[in-house]
């Protein structure tokens, strides 16, 4: 995994950014860290707010990690993990606490539970522990916005629906009711089910149109190889 | 409830199947509902006419434009579109406001039936996941029953009285059993109800199991354990409030949700009734049959 000889690139910038964003984005392709997900969706705000603390954790982590991997023994490598992450997670909850008490109030628990969010362990166990440290912060920002974009839409779709508002301004009028079971843990499952099915869905047709372009490409070039022989 | 145009198809038995099938079984059933949507006719006015046809035909729209949209074959002439329509219509009062209605439809026939497979592949029957939804999500206008036209009865409903543990006031078991009482479209008569699963039975639609074991075991329960009033007395409360009958004889037996083999209808008519009547003890809303049908089914 280790790649010492290859020079960090802007074009290897965009690549990680675009794998942490679309491609391989933690929520809804890699579908991990369900319980934040399903638990602090419940408004654009809250979503924000829980997608940014987990992408702070998650650049901070892996930059030490990828720092220290040569000095953490491997058979201890997953404590000593958790022990930096649980020191950010504690800093960034700290730092809530005293410039953000509303969105620390409304987000309570779960901002000590990024500690157990197993997209942070993941990308350390997977990518920080063998990778050099500058692309170990970027892999953690790329996959931490990818969480943040991921927990937006869940967050706006359910808001609208189960709140009639969008980050707390309503946008329909007095008059509208909204579906509150859309801000209840069921509506959680059913957004994030359909969210996933239609992510599922555009990837497959872009996978498609990907393979048929191929396909066209190289059935015209052996058109022109053939016409070249006669 | 297949497609005949599969060539293998891998199922636990029954494995005769015929064309007109599902159709058929579909017209029985919509023809069963009809004596308890005349009674709701009687005694609400106009409208649940209005909302069950604006129901019926969102369900059908839904079905018939979501199979367009992904290009699959149109099974709308089964007819089972209809019947989740009307039996989503019977699940709501008749003051609800009428937007509900494509809501719950949507819900049912997109989210529940289609998104899963289509006729015949969901796991919970459509109809009582969109009544849940619509439950929770507007609780407001899923409970407010209004007095029913021909006779003035009590304003709170029977099942709310006795999860107070009060016998209802000036509501008799007659009342309750003909329909004379506020309540959901579809689910006030429960003798229209039985009319209706007597015609399914005898056109051999359903079988007994389910709705009898269901029935029965909500009437043991009650007698063992009443919350007001004399054993007996409160027996029959129970049974007739409620969407009780509406689900052990129309909900509860949906095909594709419910058992295959008789000794597994006993017990999902068993478990049906015993998470009933839990629920109305328990549970924090007076009714749990809806509940208690779809726990079922994800078990089946």
């Amino acid at each position: 995994m280790e790649n010492n000889s290859e020079k960090y690139s802007v074009r290897s910038f965009l690549g990680q950014l675009k794998s942490g964003i679309i491609e391989q984005n933690p929520t809804l392709v890699q579908v991990l860290g369900m319980c934040p997900t399903l638990a602090t969706t419940t408004s654009l705000t809250n979503a924000i707010g829980m997608g940014l603390a987990t992408t702070v954790v998650l650049a901070f982590s892996n930059l030490f990690i990828s720092l220290l991997r040569k000095f953490i023994p491997k058979q201890v490598r997953i404590a000593a993990f958790i022990v930096i992450i649980s020191g950010f997670v504690t800093a960034v909850e700290m730092l809530m606490k005293a410039y953000f008490t509303d969105l620390y109030q409304s987000l309570g628990v779960f901002i000590s539970l990024i500690v157990v969010n197993c997209i942070i362990l993941a990308r350390a166990e997977a990518f920080a522990s063998n990778n050099k440290p500058l692309p170990s912060i970027v892999d953690g920002l790329s996959m931490g916005l990818g969480f943040t974009c991921a927990l937006c839409l869940l967050g706006t779709v359910r808001e609208i629906l189960g709140a009639g508002t969008v980050a707390g301004i309503s946008i329909f009028g007095e008059s509208f009711q909204p579906a509150q079971m859309f801000i209840m843990p069921a509506g959680a499952f059913i957004t994030l089910g359909c969210l996933i099915a239609l992510v599922q869905k555009l990837r497959t047709v872009s996978a498609e149109k990907q393979k048929a372009k191929e396909l066209a490409a190289e059935e015209a070039a052996d058109a022109s190889e053939g016409g070249n022989d006669q | 409830m297949t497609n005949d145009s599969e060539l293998l198809v891998l199922s636990s038995s029954p494995h005769v199947k015929h064309k007109n099938n599902t159709r058929r079984i579909m017209l029985d059933v919509i023809i069963a509902m009809l004596p308890a949507l005349v009674w709701s006719v009687v005694m609400f006015g106009w409208r649940p006419i209005l909302l069950t046809a604006v129901s019926v035909l969102s369900c059908i729209s839904f079905e018939y434009g979501y199979q367009r949209l992904m290009k699959k074959p149109t099974t709308v002439n089964d007819l089972s579109a209809v019947v989740t329509g009307i039996l989503l219509a019977f699940n709501v009062p008749s003051t609800a406001a009428w937007w509900l209605m494509p809501i719950g439809a949507f819900f049912a026939i997109v989210i529940v039936k289609q998104l899963f497979g289509g006729i015949g592949k969901n796991i919970v029957n459509p109809a009582i996941a969109a009544r849940i939804f619509l439950f929770v999500s507007w609780p407001s206008q899923l409970t407010g029953f209004n007095e029913p036209i021909t006779d003035a009865v009590s304003s709170a409903t029977a099942l709310g009285a006795l999860k107070e543990g009060i016998i209802p006031e000036g509501l008799t078991v007659l009342d309750m059993f003909l329909g004379l009482c506020s309540g959901c479209i579809g689910e006030i008569s429960a003798l229209m109800l039985i009319i209706g699963g007597v015609y399914l039975l005898v056109r051999r639609v359903i079988t007994w199991h389910i709705p009898v074991s269901f029935l029965v075991t909500v009437a043991v329960l009650a007698v063992i354990f009443p919350q007001a009033g004399g054993n007996l007395e409160y027996m029959a409360y129970a049974l007739f409030s409620g969407g009780l009958m509406l689900g052990a004889i129309f909900m509860a037996t949906d095909y594709t949700t419910s058992p295959v083999t008789y000794k597994g209808r006993l017990l999902f008519g068993f478990g049906c009734g015993l998470l009933t009547v839990m629920i109305r003890y328990f549970g924090a809303y007076p009714e749990g049959t809806s509940f208690a049908i779809m726990i079922m089914n994800l078990l089946v």
